[in-house]
Order: structure tokens, then C-alpha cells, then sequence
């Protein structure tokens, strides 16, 4: 509905700016494109020349290192030239608007925006102020969006699951303030999985978190039940200080996952996390590090889904 | 001061029970007949208002000119033109100017401005605490004295209820309205969109309806301890409708407004990332609208305002939710108002009703009726007239509305404020 703006006129992708509006069969075309690349990371040469002569520029207004690194390898990895920028700015202290900043890198030729932003609704504004033959990727947007996170974790979980249909997924954490979970919630349900079970206290959980379409368990040993896949969240420390949640160490009883606790899941069933994890807050090592963890996968993951991104939203300009 | 006769229209009236054709008779800046022409009466100027509708000037209870403090987004000038030629004769001024409503030195240099800007019926409405803070009690008298038709909050919360009650009762002892906007500034918690499926869906703060409720309810008590005459502004929620109406049924004195805005339009207007909808209190559901247009069709609410808030375009270009809120809505409010009559939310004499005799009522002034005596604050529109809300309409500085590039319905054709004539619509327009 709402997101044609990152479709051009025939329908391919333009920009990549949130998982809604996007069809199950571009989501699919995603991860077969991704599948193409994946194989390039066992070469001695890891580039092709797609995006050869093509300038990107990382934009990224909050921290991040390993978003921004596979990005950057992607891009290069794509034969592009690439430019990261950090620029730390907050509301309070901005001096250039984020349009100056936009317009002075237009006037410097580049063809596409990688942006992270801690605003929601950045990325949209981005592409509907830039030129028109710039493309945007939201590498995450404030609570809204990381739609290539969530693209990456679908890619990983076809990758050992295969099919999307049987899968009973369950989400933990902070969804209140997660955008890795709104673009996990919207990718799962495009896909077409069983379930999508958020598990949280109400206080991290949106109102009218139904409306996404997930079913909602308050308690990990009730909600683990039957579940596939199970994606961590990362808790931010500043949750404790907002009264969301008591302390660390309430929380890690709750909700924390150990080994004790993955036992009530299906005995296949494997662990996600979009990272930085917090060892001992929202998982135990000993699963972090376990057997049942893809967690690595993901990241080498991520590398071939940024350049599938990549080079599907530059397909307009004669790419692919 | 001149003659006009308004000649052969339908006269709308509601305080006067008026729903007629006739003609309009203006002298010395006051009505002075209505149907019946005066023996012996010469006028200057004759308004042809056939085919047009007849009424009372619009009174606006919430609005923003942006002077003092920030004429790069408007100024006096460019506002009152805009409200001149949406029917508005009255406009009362949210106290969060910079510096504040605070001293009568502010609401005397409104006053000028008013004047200087020859639209003289601006009311400023004074900051119930200095610097809108919520701490120290303003100067009320001295501000009333001033010519502050009433105290307000403004935007801004009174967080501690101590110093709410005694701002209520030192109000109530000079008998000022306090127009109230209920805000609980902890339960807002800096949000930006109605806490609801859309906010959770785009990852915006959200503000709950209860921030407004429970500040209402809250404030509810204190008319009942305080005997303050409190008029409530800018609703929004299906429950802040039904508190009202329980409280009238009760019988506190008390009054409510709702911005034409909320009447209009929902959280779903605000996807993808539109920030002309970022408004406060803001968009929420299409119950919560249900209830306001039943509210206002019932009486519940008393009146309509604009809660005009011009922006310069900077203020709206980033994303939505470090964008400025608020609307420029002056222009709109009649065709919007019109909308509603069309849809059958209400009838076409409730709604000039709320935007005239109500709010003069809730402000305990002469105006808002075409009263022989009163000052002539005459509204003339063509209800079947339609225009495009663009450039070449529009006479706000501020640009920002949801409603730009639409084509609307309803068009002032001429303005008198105490008989002067303060809009024209040019005959290309």
C-alpha cells in the first residue's frame, strides 16, 4: 500500500526502505539473488563487476559495526566504490539538517544511500527528497525498520529450514523499541510461516501488537513451546533506567535464554540474534555458542543479501 | 463609519433562531436591522450576497500567529489576511508566543499588533503560570486588565496538581475562563503519533489516549473543589467526549472544543511518513472521530476551532517524528465545516453555531450573532464554490496542510469585522 515508493514504474525494486508493500515473490527473488552471491565468499577472488564505476556512500548517523561492514563489503565485493560516513549527530545538537546533508552528497555524484538513521521515518524521507536516480537502503531507521536484518535472518533460516510454511517462529524481547522485530514480524508473515509468537513483559510490547499479526506469550517456558526458529532481541541497558524492566538479572530469569529453556522448544529448533549480543542479559553463552546457534551464519549471511539488495535496486540503471 | 446593506441572502443566525432570506442592514460598525430595512437608510457600499449564505463572523478560540517571536514563520500581517478571508472575525491566542503570554507588556504589544495589522479583534489568552511552566502563578488580573480574555496551558502540561488547583481557584476569583488542554506530560512521553496499530506498525511514539483523559478527569475534579469556569481544547478521544458529557450531565460549568482537523481525518492519514498530519494531540482512530462529530452534533462539544499553527517549510522537512506539529487550517475551516454537513455529521446551523454564537458564549462576549447592536462581524460565503487549496488561494505564510492540492467546497466571499470590510474575494477567484 503505502511503500510503492520503493517500487519504480515496472514494479522492480527502487529503494529498500521497509519489508511492507513488498510482494512474497520480490522477497523470494531477494534470497534467490542472495543464494547467486553466497558461493563467492569460498572464491580467492570475491568481486564481480556489477556495480562497477557505481558510488555509494554509507550514511550512518548511529553507531553500528557490523551493519556497516557488510555493507561496505558488500559494495566492494560489487566492484562499487564506497564512502562510510559516521556522522554522530543528536536532535538537540544538530547544526547541518539532515537534507544539507543529503544535498551536498547529491552534488558529489553518488548513485545510491545506505542510511542508518535513529529517527523513524528517516530513510522514507530520504527518498522521497533525493534525486531520482539515487536509490536508498534503510540500514535501520529509529523503531521502524532494518529491513535487510530481517532479509539476512530469512535467508538463514530457508537456508536450514527450507520451507516457511511449517515454521512456528518466536521473537524475544524488546519489541517495543525493536526495528530488526517490526521487519522480522512483516518479512515472516509475507513469507508465510505457521507463527509469529512475540515474548515479552507488557512493557516491552507495542499496543496493539496483535495488529502485526503474532500471537503473544508473556512467559519464555509457555511461549517456547513448538517453536522452530527463535530470534533473540538485544536489551538495551537504558530499559532498566526508563523503568521498562527491574534489573538485568530479573530479566535474564524471565526471559533470558539458556540451555535449560531451549530444551522446551523443538529439539531441531535453531537460535538467532541480530547482535551485539549481551552475554549473561538476553542469552546465556553456552546457547549463544552452542550448537543449535546460527548466529555467525547470519553474519556471513548478511554480506550476500546487502549485495543482492544492492544490486537489485541498481538494476535500473542497467545492472543485472 | 460606513453604510452596507447585505442584500438578499440566506440569513443563518443560530443564536437569533434565523433561517431566512433577506437582506443585512450595517451602520457605525454595528447590525443594525436585519431583514427589515431601516427607514431611510442610504447604504455606502451594497454586498450582493445573492445565492450566498449570511452569518455571523467566525470566532476561533486556538490559534497561533507566530508574533512575537517567530515571523519567519508568519506574522500578523499574513495571518489576519488569512483568517479574513476564512470568515474568522475573532481569534484568540494560544499564550505560547515567545516570550510568553506572561505580563501585560506581552498582551499589550498583541494588542498593537492587532491594530497595526487592522484586524484589532485579537484576544491573547494569558499563561496561567509564568513562562508556561507550571510553577508560579502569572499576574491574571494585571494580564485581564490587559485585555487577556481568558488564562490557558498552552501546550504544556501542568505537571504538579498543587499549583493547578490554585491557579484554578485564583482564576475563579477574577472570574477568568481557563481554556484547558488536557496533556499529561508523563504519559505523552514525547510521543508523536496516537499509541495505536499504526504507531506500532511504523515504530512511532506513541501518546495514549490517557495522557488526555486522565489530565481531563484530573482537572474535572478541580471545577468541582475550584468553581473555575474551565473551557477544554483541542479533544481528541472518544473517552475525553463522554467525560464531557457526563460532567455537563452532572452539572459543572464547563465547556469543550475539538480542532476541525480531528474531524477529518485519522492515524491512518499519517502513512507513509506525511509530516503536514503530525498534529497535537494527535490523529486517532475512526471511533475516536465518531465520537467527536457525535459529540459535537449533540452538544457535548460547544464549538469548532482551527488550532491554526502556521510553519515555515523547514519545520515540516525532516522526518515525521522531528518535524514541528500543527496545521495551518484558518483557510480550510469553513469548507471543512461544510464537509461535515455534506457527510450529515451535522446540521449546516450547528455548524455555523460552533463556529460563532458557541464560542462567543463559552468566551462571555457580545459577538457571534447578527444581534441588532452588536458589532457588525458579518461572514459571507458561496457554499457551492469551489476552490483549490494552492498557492494562488492561499494567504497563510505557513503552507503546511494535509489538505494542499485538494479541491474544497464552501468559499468566503466577503468579511466584515465591526463593519469594515477586512475580505473581498476577487471576481477571478
Amino acid at each position: 500500500m503505502a511503500d510503492n515508493l520503493q517500487l519504480n514504474a515496472e514494479g522492480k525494486l527502487k529503494h529498500f526502505l521497509s519489508i511492507e508493500g513488498l510482494e512474497k515473490s520480490l522477497l523470494t527473488e531477494i534470497l534467490d539473488v542472495a543464494e547467486s552471491f553466497i558461493g563467492m565468499n569460498d572464491q580467492q577472488i570475491k568481486k564481480v563487476p556489477l556495480l562497477r564505476g557505481k558510488t555509494i556512500v554509507n550514511l550512518f548517523f548511529e553507531n553500528s559495526t557490523r551493519t556497516r561492514t557488510t555493507f561496505e563489503l558488500a559494495a566492494k565485493r560489487l566492484s562499487a566504490d564506497v564512502l562510510s560516513m559516521s556522522i554522530s549527530t543528536s536532535s538537540t545538537s544538530k547544526g547541518e539538517s539532515l537534507l544539507d546533508t543529503i544535498r551536498n552528497l547529491e552534488a558529489m555524484f553518488v548513485d545510491m544511500f545506505v542510511v542508518r538513521h535513529a529517527i523513524s521515518g528517516a530513510a522514507h524521507f530520504i527518498a522521497q527528497q533525493t534525486a531520482p536516480h539515487i536509490s536508498v537502503i534503510n540500514a535501520g531507521d529509529g523503531q521502524h525498520a532494518h529491513p535487510t536484518q530481517a532479509m539476512l535472518d530469512m535467508f538463514t533460516i530457508r537456508q536450514i529450514k527450507q520451507d516457511f510454511s511449517n515454521l512456528r517462529v518466536a521473537i524475544i524481547g524488546d519489541i517495543l523499541h525493536s526495528r530488526v522485530a517490526r521487519s522480522q514480524i512483516q518479512a515472516l508473515n509475507t513469507l508465510g510461516v505457521a507463527e509469529v509468537r512475540v515474548i515479552a513483559p507488557k512493557t516491552l510490547l507495542p499496543a496493539h501488537v496483535e495488529s502485526l499479526g503474532v500471537s503473544v506469550s508473556h512467559s519464555l517456558t509457555e511461549g517456547l513451546k513448538d517453536i522452530d526458529v527463535i530470534l533473540m532481541l538485544r536489551l538495551q541497558k537504558e530499559r532498566m533506567t526508563s523503568a521498562l524492566l527491574p534489573s538485568e538479572s530479573e530479566y535474564f530469569k524471565c526471559f533470558g535464554l539458556t540451555e535449560d529453556k531451549l530444551k522446551i522448544a523443538k529439539p531441531d529448533a535453531i537460535v538467532m540474534h541480530p547482535g551485539p549480543i549481551n552475554r549473561g542479559v538476553e542469552i546465556d553463552s553456552k546457547v549463544a555458542d552452542g550448537p543449535q546457534s546460527v548466529i555467525l551464519k547470519q553474519v556471513s549471511n548478511g554480506i550476500a543479501i546487502r549485495m543482492a539488495i544492492m544490486a537489485m535496486a541498481m538494476q535500473k540503471q542497467g545492472v543485472m | 463609519m460606513r453604510r452596507i446593506h447585505i442584500k438578499q441572502g440566506q440569513i443563518i443566525d443560530p443564536v437569533n433562531n434565523i433561517n431566512r432570506f433577506g437582506s443585512v442592514y450595517v451602520a457605525g460598525g454595528k447590525i443594525v436591522s436585519v431583514t427589515n430595512e431601516p427607514a431611510g437608510f442610504k447604504p455606502d457600499t451594497i454586498i450582493d450576497a445573492h445565492n450566498q449564505i449570511i452569518c455571523p463572523g467566525f470566532i476561533d478560540l486556538s490559534v497561533r500567529l507566530r508574533e512575537p517571536g517567530q515571523s519567519r514563520k508568519a506574522t500578523f500581517k499574513s495571518e489576519t489576511v488569512a483568517a479574513a478571508s476564512g470568515g474568522v472575525t475573532t481569534l484568540c491566542l494560544q499564550p505560547d508566543t515567545s516570550p510568553v503570554i506572561d505580563t501585560p507588556a506581552v498582551a499589550e504589544l498583541i494588542k498593537e499588533l492587532a491594530e497595526k495589522a487592522g484586524y484589532p479583534q485579537i484576544y491573547p489568552i494569558a499563561a496561567l503560570t509564568q513562562k508556561l511552566e507550571g510553577t508560579e502563578l502569572s499576574a491574571m488580573l494585571s494580564l485581564k486588565q490587559a485585555g487577556c480574555i481568558a488564562v490557558g496551558n498552552a501546550n504544556q502540561s501542568v505537571r504538579n496538581l498543587l499549583i493547578l488547583r490554585r491557579a484554578m481557584e485564583y482564576a475563579a476569583s477574577h472570574d477568568l475562563l481557563f481554556m484547558f488542554r488536557p496533556n499529561d506530560y508523563w504519559l505523552g512521553n514525547n510521543g508523536c503519533a496516537h499509541e495505536g496499530a499504526v504507531a506500532t506498525r511504523y515504530g512511532l511514539p506513541g501518546i495514549p489516549e490517557e495522557a488526555e483523559t486522565i489530565a481531563l478527569a484530573q482537572c474535572l475534579e478541580l471545577v468541582e473543589l475550584t468553581g473555575c469556569r474551565v473551557h477544554f481544547g483541542q479533544l481528541s478521544c472518544k473517552r475525553s467526549v463522554i467525560k464531557i458529557y457526563q460532567a455537563k450531565k452532572y452539572g459543572l460549568k464547563v465547556s469543550a472544543d475539538v480542532a476541525i482537523h480531528q474531524l477529518h481525518l485519522t492515524e491512518n492519514d499519517i502513512i507513509p511518513f506525511d509530516s503536514n498530519y503530525h498534529v497535537l494531540p494527535p490523529l486517532r482512530t475512526e471511533t475516536d472521530q465518531q465520537y467527536l462529530r457525535e459529540g459535537l452534533a449533540s452538544g457535548t462539544l460547544n464549538s469548532i476551532c482551527s488550532d491554526h499553527q502556521p510553519h515555515d517549510i523547514d519545520a515540516k522537512l525532516g522526518a515525521f517524528p522531528e518535524t514541528a506539529s500543527g496545521v495551518s487550517s484558518l483557510e480550510t475551516l469553513l469548507p471543512l465545516m461544510l464537509k461535515l454537513v455534506a457527510e450529515h455529521a451535522i446540521t449546516l446551523e450547528q455548524g455555523i453555531a460552533s463556529l460563532s454564537g458557541n464560542p462567543a458564549r463559552v468566551l462571555h462576549i457580545k459577538s457571534g450573532a447578527l444581534t441588532v447592536g452588536f458589532a457588525a462581524d458579518v461572514c459571507i460565503f458561496d457554499p457551492e464554490l469551489e476552490w483549490q487549496v494552492n498557492s494562488d488561494n492561499w494567504k497563510s505564510q505557513g503552507v503546511n496542510t494535509p489538505f494542499w492540492g485538494q479541491t474544497l467546497k464552501g468559499r468566503v466571499t466577503h468579511t466584515l469585522q465591526a463593519g469594515k470590510i477586512i475580505h473581498c474575494l476577487e471576481k477571478s477567484g
